[in-house]
C-alpha cells in the first residue's frame, strides 16, 4: 500500500531514502534548506520537493506532513532533527518517526524520551571495529561503555 | 542562584553581565573560542568554550547543582535541545529559551520548556503599541492564565458606543478593566458608558481577541 512519507534533509541518505520509497510507488516528499541538495535525488523521482527547513511548522504542512505515515528526520544538524521529530510526533502526531542523531548521548537522552532514533556513530563504529578486533563485542560499542574494545 | 547561560551573542554577554552584576553565579557557555577569550578578559574565569546542547559541555559546567539553564543562542533547535538536555540529563528545575521564530513559542512550551522568551513578539509588540493609528493593540500575554491583556479604541461606528458596559455583550471570558477618556482613567461598573474615542484596557482569552476586535472597533 503507497503511504505519505515525509523526507527531512536531502544528503546521500535522505536522497537515497526519498528515492528508494519513491521508487516503490510511495507518496513522498523531500524537504531541504539548499535548492541544490535534490539533485542528488535520481533522475526519475517523481515526489516532492520542498525549500526550506524541517522545524518550521509551515513548511511541514506544505510537505505534507498533516497525511503522512511517516517523518525521515536526516537534515546534517542533531539539533535540527530532534526538534523537527518532536514536532512531527507531538504536533502532527505522525505514526512513524526516525531521527538521526550523531551525538551518541544525545541519541541516547532522546530515545529515552521515547523518540525513535538511530545513531551512524554508534552503529559505524560498532561494525568498523567489529572487522578491525574480530571478537569486539558490538553491544558494548554500541552502548558506548568502552567495554567492547576490551572484549 | 547558580545559573548557566548557553550562547555569547549579544543576548548572552548583556544578560551574563547584569546577572554577575546582581550577584549571582554565572557560568556562560560560547562555541567560538575566539569569543570565549575576549569574554574571559572581560568577565574572568566564567566563560567555558564548548557546545551547550552536548552533555559533556554541560556536566563540566556543573549543570546537576544549576538552579537556572538559559538558552540564548540564535537557532531555536539549539536552545530546545539545551533545555531539554538540562532537564532530562541534569534535572535542573528551571530552563529557559530565547525564541527566535515566534511561531516556535508555543510548540517549546508543549515539549516542557518552562519560559520562553521571544524578542521578535516583544519588538512587534512594542511597534504596534508605537504606532498611533492603530484602534486595537494587544498589550501582554499573562502566560500561565492564557490570558491576554488589549488595548483598543471605541470607533464611532461601533455597536458599543454609546452604550453602558452592563448592555454590551462582551465575548465569554472578556473583561473591561479599565477605561482611559482624555486624561482621565476610569475604572469602570456596569453603568459607565462607553463614547467613541475611549481607550478600553480589557483581559480576555487570545482566542477571543478578534470578537472583541470586532465589536469594539469595527473601523480596524
Amino acid at each position: 500500500m503507497a503511504v505519505k512519507v515525509v523526507v527531512m534533509g536531502c544528503g546521500r541518505v535522505g536522497a537515497r531514502v526519498a528515492g528508494i520509497l519513491d521508487h516503490n510507488g510511495h507518496d513522498v516528499s523531500v524537504i531541504d534548506v539548499d535548492s541544490r541538495s535534490f539533485r542528488r535525488l535520481p533522475t526519475d523521482y517523481r515526489g516532492d520537493t520542498i525549500i526550506g527547513t524541517g522545524i518550521d511548522e509551515d513548511v511541514l504542512r506544505a510537505a505534507g506532513i498533516g497525511r503522512a505515515a511517516a517523518f525521515v528526520a536526516v537534515a546534517d544538524g542533531d539539533n535540527q532533527n530532534i526538534m523537527a521529530a518532536q514536532v512531527a510526533r507531538l504536533v502532527f502526531n505522525v505514526p512513524e518517526v526516525v531521527c538521526r542523531i550523531y551525538d551518541p548521548v544525545r541519541e541516547d537522552t532522546y530515545r529515552r524520551l521515547g523518540l525513535t532514533t538511530i545513531c551512524p556513530t554508534t552503529t559505524v563504529s560498532a561494525m568498523i571495529l567489529d572487522h578491525v578486533i574480530g571478537a569486539a563485542s558490538p553491544i558494548g560499542v554500541a552502548r558506548g561503555d568502552g567495554s567492547g574494545g576490551e572484549g | 542562584m547558580y545559573i548557566i547561560v548557553v550562547g555569547g551573542g549579544k543576548v548572552g554577554y548583556y544578560l551574563t553581565k547584569t546577572l554577575l552584576e546582581e550577584g549571582h553565579e554565572v557560568l556562560l557557555i560560547e562555541r567560538s573560542t575566539d569569543k570565549v577569550e575576549t569574554f574571559v578578559e572581560h568577565f574572568g574565569a566564567v566563560v567555558i568554550a564548548g557546545d551547550g546542547a552536548e552533555a559533556a559541555t554541560l556536566a563540566a559546567a556543573g549543570a546537576a547543582r544549576a538552579d537556572v539553564v538559559i538558552a540564548v543562542t540564535g537557532e531555536d533547535e539549539d536552545n530546545l535541545v539545551v533545555c531539554q538536555t538540562a532537564r532530562q540529563k541534569f534535572h535542573v528545575g528551571r530552563t529557559i529559551a530565547r525564541v527566535n521564530n515566534p511561531k516556535n513559542e508555543h510548540l517549546f512550551r508543549l515539549l516542557g520548556i518552562d519560559v520562553t522568551v521571544s524578542q521578535t513578539n516583544y519588538i512587534l509588540n512594542l511597534i504596534e503599541q508605537a504606532i498611533p493609528e492603530r484602534s486595537f493593540v494587544h498589550v501582554l500575554n499573562l502566560r500561565h492564565a492564557d490570558l491576554a491583556i488589549v488595548e483598543a479604541r471605541i470607533a464611532a461606528s461601533s455597536v458599543v458606543a454609546h452604550k453602558a458596559i452592563g448592555e454590551v455583550a462582551l465575548p465569554v471570558d472578556c473583561v473591561i478593566a479599565a477605561v482611559a477618556r482624555g486624561a482621565h482613567l476610569i475604572i469602570p461598573t456596569p453603568a459607565t458608558e462607553l463614547e467613541p474615542g475611549d481607550d478600553v484596557i480589557a483581559v480576555t482569552r487570545p482566542e477571543q481577541e478578534d470578537e472583541l476586535r470586532r465589536l469594539l472597533c469595527i473601523e480596524c
